[in-house]
């Protein structure tokens, strides 16, 4: 906006974007908050904002329970092992339906994203019983596998957006420079896709370390994932909220700070594009 | 426009995706038809015995059905209506000249990264528990009863938990498309002496009502499968209560163990997203030309 | 050497004919531009023979060898594209050095000659800038520079200037043509800009909707052109055309005299020969003026005086025609010779 903004507007925006912002964080904060608090502090009225006698006690305590780490650790390794999984196989797709499109390509696309919108309760039935069968409930490999092909259609329809905003003269010059196929993929497509192919990774990871379907119906124990370690507070015994907000403060760090990196890419990801 | 030899290189390259996802697509999907076409349950394996189109009389007729039909409409409507009404103005204050703006973005952003677990329970406890809740304390402070939320208005506690993890989202959408509104309109409107309210009503509504169909359409499909935030707190109750079509699914799947019954549930589920999926890919279609 | 050849080369997609049997011979050397209106087929054939197209019939010879099966970046060929297609994410050193490096030739190598392409066109002080830290027209040079340095069998430019401002387009189309005499290699040249064409080719390739119209020098192509077509897009103003009977006078279906030919004058003066009219529209530049003159049945016609004529509009006038300028087009519209 080129034009000279009231500095009245400016004031009466501020108050009210940090108020209605600040509201909508609020219970974020408090769980932070609450986290460093004693059982008994976190679990008396009138509740104390600030002035109370912090302590990490609860975070040591969490972080004792040698299943907080196996849960943090199968977390990573799924969402991480998903993502990258899927990567791998949507980056050469993406590949050729952005620079090789057919007159089926479009076709080909919305097909996959159509895949995505599938609920997942539909073949909740099926996929349990096949899990079962094969062995593969409660194990990381099963999760990987079923992540991997929920957030397939996603990555594949991102990295294609991407790809899409590379210009083509910018390949064909590389060609006409005498790079074969796999050079020109190599030394001029990747540098430049880079930041959109980390971009993609990194809500995908999001997406997928937040999934909370699969992950509470197809592990139990040896593979759970934080969601599950989670869930397992639904039903404790005595005070537990400080512990319930040390990890859960534990669990969802990672991904605010990477989620302050991803806003475009939510966007651009969630809405398949319809909204530019 | 590839030559001959980089076309044949991208349909091999197209291929494993294609594949997985057709598998995926199909393979679960036709075992849910033959099995919602049986009276099969875990808890007696080996009994099972083909009845047709039984288990979709059975579940459709069913009283928890309708309750949970309703319930559904009730939780998607509801939360599309709350992150709309709120998404819109939330979306022109952040679009507004404010400062530290990058922050407060962070700050109305946040609740959508949030696991789905984590949110329900800090919600339930921290923030609605009746005693030591934090707005039970509030509205002594006011002078009003607390309400016990998960006894007495446990659907509308599961509505706010889903609601406030979706605002985020519409607002997100609702702000990167008024960012993208044509400045040189709105000048011209002021050129003609349009006011602040008569460029909302008629250049800047009528622009978001494009974003907001897709915001509508896409949060119906993610929000017709609620199920973390149930699954933690309620457990579908007090009784029905709180069971959507997907909680009821999962609980005739995996508590009753009525394999039958579920898959034909399952198969109406899908039915119903694929209605709504439909104008999504229009939608997304039409942009895919650009 | 850089001889190209093309064989009864056409491309269709599907059911659309976007190239028309081209039958060309290009000599080693030679500047050549293709040029033609929007959507004739000019860039489809520069792309044809850089090989980022495949043909659907016919034979492309580069040296004598057909290269039609051959990728593009094993012909020899450079090309510099409109929007330049500078790799942004390498310096101004790493994209005139990449084609040498695909080529494999060793680090000190590369080095010399990058930095003779720069010294040559004045980018040295740029060697290790990024392209978007550059202006448009040190962009250009880049692109050009990139093209050189792998000193190919020919360039081919696809409308590389019509980025650039006017007087930046007419710097660079010296600059172009000196460094292509300069190099003495061969040079197609696209663009839509008939004074483009008419001012840098040696030989000039008139195309209309995929097909060839006419295939000459400049002025060849001024005073003889080949049809109606050819007539009527080389030249600015554009050549005027009369049919009717003023035409069947001479012979022909259709006459075309350039506005650079028709005399006017007056209509009190002369003794009543050629064509009356009146002056609808007089543009004085000074050095040139243009007038555009109601004749009637005969249609608006253009003329154009050398230096002031004091004509203004509502002027009534006679318009003769130079017999020896006069061209006849029969009813094919294709042009009847002597």
């Amino acid at each position: 906006m080129a034009r000279r903004v009231t500095v009245r507007r400016m004031v009466v925006s501020t108050v009210a974007a940090w108020f209605f912002g600040g509201l909508i964080f609020f219970p974020i904060l408090w769980m932070v908050l609450t986290s460093f608090k004693t059982e008994l502090e976190a679990f008396t009225i009138p509740p104390s904002f600030l002035f109370f006698e912090w302590t990490t006690e609860n975070y040591a305590t969490v972080q004792s329970r040698s299943d907080y780490f196996l849960h943090a650790l199968n977390s990573v390794i799924i969402a991480g092992g998903s993502t990258v999984i899927a990567a791998l196989i949507a980056v050469p797709a993406a590949w050729s339906m952005a620079f090789a499109p057919t007159r089926r390509t479009k076709d080909i696309l919305l097909w996959m994203l159509s895949t995505k919108m599938m609920p997942a309760v539909g073949v909740l039935v099926p996929i349990y019983l096949l899990f079962k069968n094969l062995g593969l409930l409660d194990t990381r490999s099963g999760l990987v596998a079923i992540l991997c092909l929920g957030n397939l259609p996603i990555v594949v329809w991102m990295l294609f957006t991407y790809f899409k905003e590379i210009p083509r003269d910018i390949l064909e010059a590389a060609r006409m420079d005498g790079a074969t196929i796999r050079r020109e993929l190599v030394y001029v497509l990747l540098p430049m896709a880079i930041p959109g192919i980390a971009s993609t990774l990194l809500l995908n990871l999001i997406l997928a370390w937040n999934e909370a379907f699969w992950t509470l119906n197809l592990s139990t124990s040896k593979a759970a994932p934080l969601t599950v370690f989670i869930a397992s507070y639904s039903s404790p015994e005595g005070l537990f909220w400080a512990k319930l907000s040390a990890a859960s403060t534990m669990a969802i760090a990672p991904i605010l700070v990477l989620g302050w990196f991803c806003q475009r890419q939510l966007v651009r990801g969630l809405t398949f594009g319809a909204v530019k | 426009m590839a030559t001959q030899q980089t076309q044949v290189l991208a349909r091999g390259l197209l291929s494993p995706a294609v594949a997985l996802l057709l598998v995926w697509m199909i393979v679960p999907l036709a075992m849910t038809i033959y099995f919602s076409s049986l009276h099969y349950s875990l808890l007696d394996p080996g009994s099972e015995s083909f009845i047709g189109l039984d288990n979709f009389r059975y579940f459709l007729t069913d009283p928890a059905f309708l309750a949970s039909l309703q319930n559904t409409l009730v939780l998607v409507g509801s939360v599309l209506a709350i992150t709309i009404v709120l998404g819109v103005p939330l979306a022109l204050l952040l679009d507004q000249p404010v400062l530290g703006r990058s922050i407060v973005r962070l700050m109305v952003i946040a609740p959508f990264f949030v696991m789905p677990t984590v949110s329900a329970l800090v919600w339930k406890n921290l923030l609605l528990h009746p005693v030591s809740g934090l707005l039970a304390w509030l509205s002594t402070l006011v002078g009003i009863t607390p309400i016990d939320w998960f006894n007495d208005a446990p659907m509308l506690a599961i509505i706010v938990i889903v609601a406030w993890q979706w605002l985020p989202f519409a607002t997100l959408i609702l702000l990167t498309a008024l960012q993208s509104q044509d400045e040189e309109q709105k000048e011209a409107a002021e050129m003609d002496g349009a006011g602040a309210l008569s460029t909302f009503i008629h250049l800047t509504l009528p622009h978001l009502a494009r974003p907001i169909t897709v915001v509508i359409l896409i949060e119906t499909i993610f929000l017709l499968t609620v199920f973390a935030e149930i699954f933690v707190t309620t457990g579908g109750g007090p009784g029905l209560q709180t069971t959507n079509i997907a909680f009821l699914i999962y609980s005739q799947a995996l508590i009753q163990y009525d394999v039958g019954s579920a898959s034909a549930g399952g198969l109406v589920a899908v039915v119903i997203a694929n209605i709504i999926a439909f104008f999504l890919v229009r939608v997304v279609g039409r942009n895919l030309e650009a | 050497m850089g001889q190209i050849t093309l064989q009864g080369v056409h491309k269709s997609f599907g059911q659309l004919e976007i190239i028309k049997d081209a039958n060309l011979d290009i000599e080693n050397g030679s500047f050549v531009v293709f040029v033609g209106p929007s959507g004739c087929g000019k860039t489809t054939l520069l792309r044809l023979i850089a090989g980022l197209e495949d043909v659907t019939g016919g034979q492309i010879l580069i040296d004598g060898q057909n290269v039609v099966n051959v990728p593009p970046a094993k012909r020899g060929l450079s090309m510099v594209f409109q929007s330049y297609a500078l790799y942004p994410h390498m310096s101004v050193r790493g994209n005139i050095a990449f084609g040498l490096k695909m080529a494999g030739l060793p680090r000190p190598e590369i080095n010399r000659k990058v930095e003779a392409a720069a010294a040559t066109l004045n980018l040295t002080p740029y060697l290790d800038r990024k392209p978007r830290e550059l202006s448009g027209g040190q962009r250009q040079r880049v692109a050009i520079g990139r093209a050189i340095v792998r000193e190919p069998k020919a360039f081919l430019f696809d409308e590389p200037l019509s980025n650039l401002d006017a007087a930046l387009r007419v710097q660079m189309r010296m600059e172009v043509t000196r460094l292509q005499k300069q190099l003495a290699t061969t040079a197609v040249y696209v663009t839509h800009d008939q004074v483009e064409a008419m001012t840098m080719a040696d030989r000039i390739v008139v195309l209309n909707a995929g097909r060839v119209e006419q295939y000459g020098s400049p002025l060849e192509l001024y005073e003889r052109p080949a049809n109606l077509f050819v007539a009527g897009f080389i030249g600015s103003p554009k050549m005027n055309f009369v049919a009717g009977p003023p035409a069947s006078q001479h012979g022909a279906a259709t006459i075309g005299i350039r506005p650079e030919h028709l005399r006017i004058a007056p209509a009190a003066e002369g003794a009543g020969e050629g064509w009356p009219g009146t002056v609808s529209v007089a543009e004085h530049l000074g050095s040139d003026t243009f007038l555009y003159v109601d004749a009637g049945a005969l249609g608006l016609l253009t003329v154009r005086g050398i230096g002031e004529i004091h004509l203004r509009g509502g002027d009534r006038v006679r318009l003769s025609p130079d017999p020896a300028r006069m061209h006849r087009f029969d009813k094919d519209g294709m042009a009847i010779r002597q």
